[in-house]
């Protein structure tokens, strides 16, 4: 029962529940994803913490021979915090969904990015409300229909990568729920990194919404559809990988070029993952006249919140002292009764 | 008679020994020139303000000092709020207004220990410290530690609140004393109507005086609102009586609930994590605990209420014990999280520091109308333990025992205290915490036969198994899980057997709590006035007033609202008639009729202050004829 850390296999990390989820969801790859890095950690399995909140991602934990919470709808960001600061040894996951996090939960997912708390915060973004059977949610495209938009959605959507940049998250990745060799590194960065760390992973549904992601995902075509950003090399994609990501300096936003057509190879732009503004620029890239970008967009770590938080509490007792009740209870003006 | 100091009578508090009289004492000192006198004989002679609960004193007392070297010139006049049949009145200064160092000196003495000082600090100036023969200036020297200090300039304010009215210095500085009155009355929740409305009859040929003295009240008064001062500071005097020897200090509600919390967390062995989000009359809890950080307290202010509890909720599944805090609107956001506490059977301690309602309500004052949101709140068959707090000194015990229930029974427990015991002060006992039995948190670490659904066989409760425990990894959830695996579950026969096992475990509490005991009185009779929360000072010199007139009456006052103590019904049985006091509605009642089917009859005041004594004896001997 007590593994040693580096003799765990996948098995240890697959609990006995029947996983549930609709055949073909993008769920499945992503729990196969996670189960096969688990070892790659090299962590203890007891020192795993999966809080989920409510929908179909956040079965997740079901399935996972960790330590899991299923929440409520919206709070894991809050629940999580909580579990890191009563022991920040632990490795907390978050797992979490468009709706979830974004919608009812947007107020504590932005604030768990804006404390840098040391989460892996994983947005499964399905674009849809799957377990409540298919309303659109807050990452919908315009005009989604839908059992509660049946003339198709009219507000716009909000973009996770963007809210997390502008909530300062320090690490802020994007990837795709069936390309496990893209997805893994991905999350195992996140892993590593100390501080909050975000990651939306496109996922697709098959039920309620399927396909929304095919530009992306279809092998045939994805080239043309998704940039790799990668830190230090240039933003190049296509099926020849001659288009490019190009800053216009006149009105401060990306262009797409196509090299020996209206750009040269120096004109595209290098990734560099500790650049805010261009990371917010990539974020925001989406068709149809930008591809999506995917890979580790913002990785600039700061202090994560439990460090400082302990910090303080350090230097504080080396000043002052251990408490003692005792002397606390008889302090400040006191008086006796013979 | 005189207050005394050091090592004789003085207020002391077990709750069985103090009494509480709403009555309160102030006495405004200064120069002559301060308007003092003028002011005095206004109110000695105006008859008009009987029946409002304002009158001055009906002597000046001899204790007034004529002016003795430097603090020549002293003046002082006294007044006191508060119902008719005061028999202690004149005894002590509850409120001191020194708008001096020369008036502080002459009167400090007379102020009962806590009692509230308020000075104009802009007359603390070296020359008028020099003229008073201080060393040192007492606002800075801690020599005032005893005592609740207000530090105010009310001089620039008086004048920028009569700047209209073109009086010149001298008269402008004579309304200083009105300022500081509408301060004073805003601080004891008085009406000031029935001082504008003395002011105008008596300058009548004098309009613009009148105005500007009315407007100097009504500035003053506005200051205690804007500053955020507590409102319904009512004062407890205790007359010279038996009590326990031993050394005391005194304490206000929200300072005995955060040692109290401390103390439990120490008495369980575990780390506290207190999650709350600010908001009126609450958020001094936060702010007591989070200037420990001496203490295994960790303290976190959440983006909004719902985080707070959440976090809180996630620190107990990890291990330490949460603890969160709001007022009544802030209980209400946290209902969801509290209910899937609930169904996880985790620690929790909510602490309702309740306030006038509905909604936004009256957020500083007193009321006791969140009982049924404790008791009954939640969606689905969701009990959980309440238990409340009935005087300042009285948070440090019922702190402790929250923590013991929540820990033991892996339960959300809620604590019901209000804005008056939070900010109100009181003499305390100062306890040894070697005196309390520790309740040590067991957390597992055998895996063999573990499931997360693991139970206490007679507490019921469920195993406390935490994250970073090798060989105990399981997911626990709010949907409903099997009795026997803690694996999600929608097995009829399995929802009915959780739902047995839930409420069995909380009613099991009743087993686990002290009998109910008579506060005063006989243990049964022609009638039981039952009381809790902070209506205990009433009720208890309202009862004890009757029996001195030889009526048959008793005091029960209940700490354990749910579940109730064993042998409460029992009890209330041996009674004809049991009415009980609340600043609500009708809840305490409610729940006595529906669980114990007795005619339970209330007596219920929803104004935003507390009971007068005098409603108490009026309501006894109605029940009584």
């Amino acid at each position: 029962m007590n593994q040693a850390v580096d003799k765990l296999t996948i098995d240890d990390f697959s609990s006995d529940q029947e996983v549930r989820w609709c055949p073909g969801c993008g769920d499945y790859a992503i729990l196969k994803t996670i189960q096969k890095l688990m070892p790659e950690l090299e962590r203890p399995r007891e020192s795993q913490v999966f809080i989920s909140g409510i929908g179909c991602s956040s079965r997740f934990p079901y399935y996972m021979d960790t330590y899991g919470f299923h929440t409520i709808h919206g709070r894991a960001p809050s629940i999580a915090t909580g579990v890191k600061l009563a022991n920040p040894a632990l490795d907390v996951w978050v797992i979490t969904g468009d709706g979830d996090a974004l919608s009812i939960g947007g107020n504590h997912t932005m604030h768990a990015l804006r404390r840098n708390v040391d989460l892996n915060i994983l947005l499964f973004n399905n674009e849809i409300y799957g377990l409540t059977k298919g309303q659109y949610s807050p990452t919908s495209k315009v005009g989604t229909r839908s059992p509660s938009t049946p003339e198709g959605s009219i507000d716009r959507p909000l973009s996770p990568c963007g809210i997390a940049l502008g909530a300062g998250a320090p690490f802020v990745a994007r990837s795709i729920d069936t390309e496990m060799k893209h997805l893994s590194p991905v999350i195992k960065a996140a892993h590593a990194h100390n501080g909050a760390s975000f990651v939306e992973i496109l996922q697709n549904c098959p039920i309620y919404n399927d396909g929304v992601f095919d530009n992306v995902k279809n092998k045939k075509i994805a080239a043309d559809f998704k940039v790799e950003a990668i830190h230090g090399e240039a933003l190049l994609f296509g099926k020849e990988k001659n288009k490019g990501i190009r800053l216009n300096r006149d009105t401060l936003s990306l262009e797409v070029v196509t090299i020996g057509e209206n750009a040269e190879p120096s004109d595209i732009l290098i990734h560099d993952q500790t650049n805010l503004t261009q990371a917010q620029l990539l974020a925001a890239m989406g068709g149809p006249e930008f591809p999506i970008a995917v890979g580790i967009l913002y990785h600039n770590p700061a202090t994560a919140y439990v460090t400082d938080l302990e910090n303080q509490r350090l230097s504080l007792r080396e000043a002052r002292g251990n408490g003692d009740l005792g002397k606390l209870l008889n302090s400040g003006h006191t008086w006796t009764v013979n | 008679m005189s207050v005394e100091t050091e090592a004789t009578v003085t207020p002391g508090a077990t709750d069985n020994t103090f009494q509480t009289v709403s009555s309160v004492v102030v006495r405004f000192a200064g120069d002559s020139g301060d308007g003092m006198q003028l002011t005095g004989a206004n109110f000695t002679d105006d008859t008009a303000l009987n029946g409002n609960d304002l009158s001055t004193f009906p002597d000046f007392p001899a204790e007034i000092r004529a002016p003795a070297g430097s603090t020549f010139g002293v003046s002082a006049f006294q007044i006191y709020f508060g119902s008719e049949d005061i028999t202690t009145s004149g005894d002590a200064i509850d409120v001191l207004v020194a708008m001096n160092p020369a008036a502080l000196v002459t009167n400090l003495k007379e102020v009962v220990k806590g009692g509230l000082i308020i000075v104009d600090s802009g007359a603390f100036n070296e020359k008028n410290l020099n003229k008073a023969k201080y060393a040192t200036n007492p606002l800075e020297d801690g020599s005032l530690d005893a005592y609740r200090l207000l530090e105010i300039d009310i001089s620039s304010q008086v004048l920028a609140a009569v700047e209209e009215f073109n009086l010149g210095h001298k008269m402008a500085m004579r309304c200083k004393n009105m300022w500081t009155l509408g301060l004073v009355l805003w601080l004891f929740d008085r009406d000031k109507q029935a001082t504008v409305d003395n002011l105008q009859k008596k300058f009548a040929n004098k309009p613009e005086i009148a105005n500007a003295n009315i407007a100097a009240l009504n500035a003053g008064h506005a200051y205690g609102e804007t500053a955020e001062l507590p409102t319904g500071v009512e004062v407890y005097k205790v007359p010279p009586a038996k009590v326990a020897p031993g050394l005391y200090r005194d304490i206000n509600g929200t300072t005995g609930l955060a040692w109290g919390l401390i103390a439990g967390g120490q008495l369980a062995g575990i780390d506290l994590l207190f999650a709350s989000y600010p908001i009126t009359p609450a958020s001094s809890l936060l702010h007591a605990l989070a200037a420990r950080k001496e203490f295994d307290v960790t303290t976190f202010q959440a983006e909004d209420e719902i985080a707070a509890v959440c976090a809180a909720i996630g620190a107990s599944f990890a291990g330490s014990l949460g603890i969160t805090s709001s007022a009544g609107p802030g209980i209400a956001l946290k209902t969801e999280a509290i209910s899937l506490a609930c169904s996880a059977e985790l620690p929790l301690v909510v602490v309702n520091t309740q306030r006038g309602g509905p909604s936004t309500g009256l957020p500083t004052k007193t009321e006791q109308s969140d009982l049924l949101q404790a008791v009954y709140g939640r969606h689905g068959d969701t009990p959980l333990p309440v238990i409340s707090t009935s005087s300042p000194g009285d948070c440090f015990e019922v702190a402790i025992e929250a923590v013991r229930i929540a820990t033991k029974y892996m339960t959300p427990v809620m604590l019901l205290s209000d804005g008056y015991i939070a900010n109100a002060s009181e003499p305390w006992l100062i306890p040894d915490i070697k005196d309390f039995a520790p309740f040590p948190v067991e957390f597992r670490t055998d895996p063999d036969g573990f499931t997360p659904s693991v139970r206490n066989a007679e507490t019921l409760a469920r195993v406390w198994a935490k994250p970073g425990t090798p060989g105990l990894e399981h997911r626990i959830g709010g949907i409903e899980k099997s009795y026997e695996t803690g694996d999600i579950s929608y097995d009829p026969a399995n929802h009915q057997k959780m739902t047995d096992t839930r409420k069995g475990k909380v009613d099991g509490i009743s087993r686990d709590i002290p009998e109910q005991e008579v506060i005063l009185g006989e243990n049964s009779g022609k009638l039981a006035v039952v009381g809790w929360g902070s209506t205990y000072g009433a009720i208890h010199q309202g009862v004890k007033r009757c029996r001195q007139e030889g009526l048959d009456v008793s005091h029960i006052h209940i700490r354990h609202l749910w579940p109730f103590p064993a042998n409460l019904e029992t009890l209330l049985a041996g009674f004809d008639a049991v009415l009980v006091p609340e600043m609500n509605t009708g809840q305490l009642v409610k729940i006595l009729r529906s669980e114990l089917l007795i005619d339970a009859r209330g007596l219920n005041k929803v104004s935003g202050q507390p009971f007068k004594i005098q409603e108490i004896v009026d309501a006894i001997k109605a029940e009584l004829s």
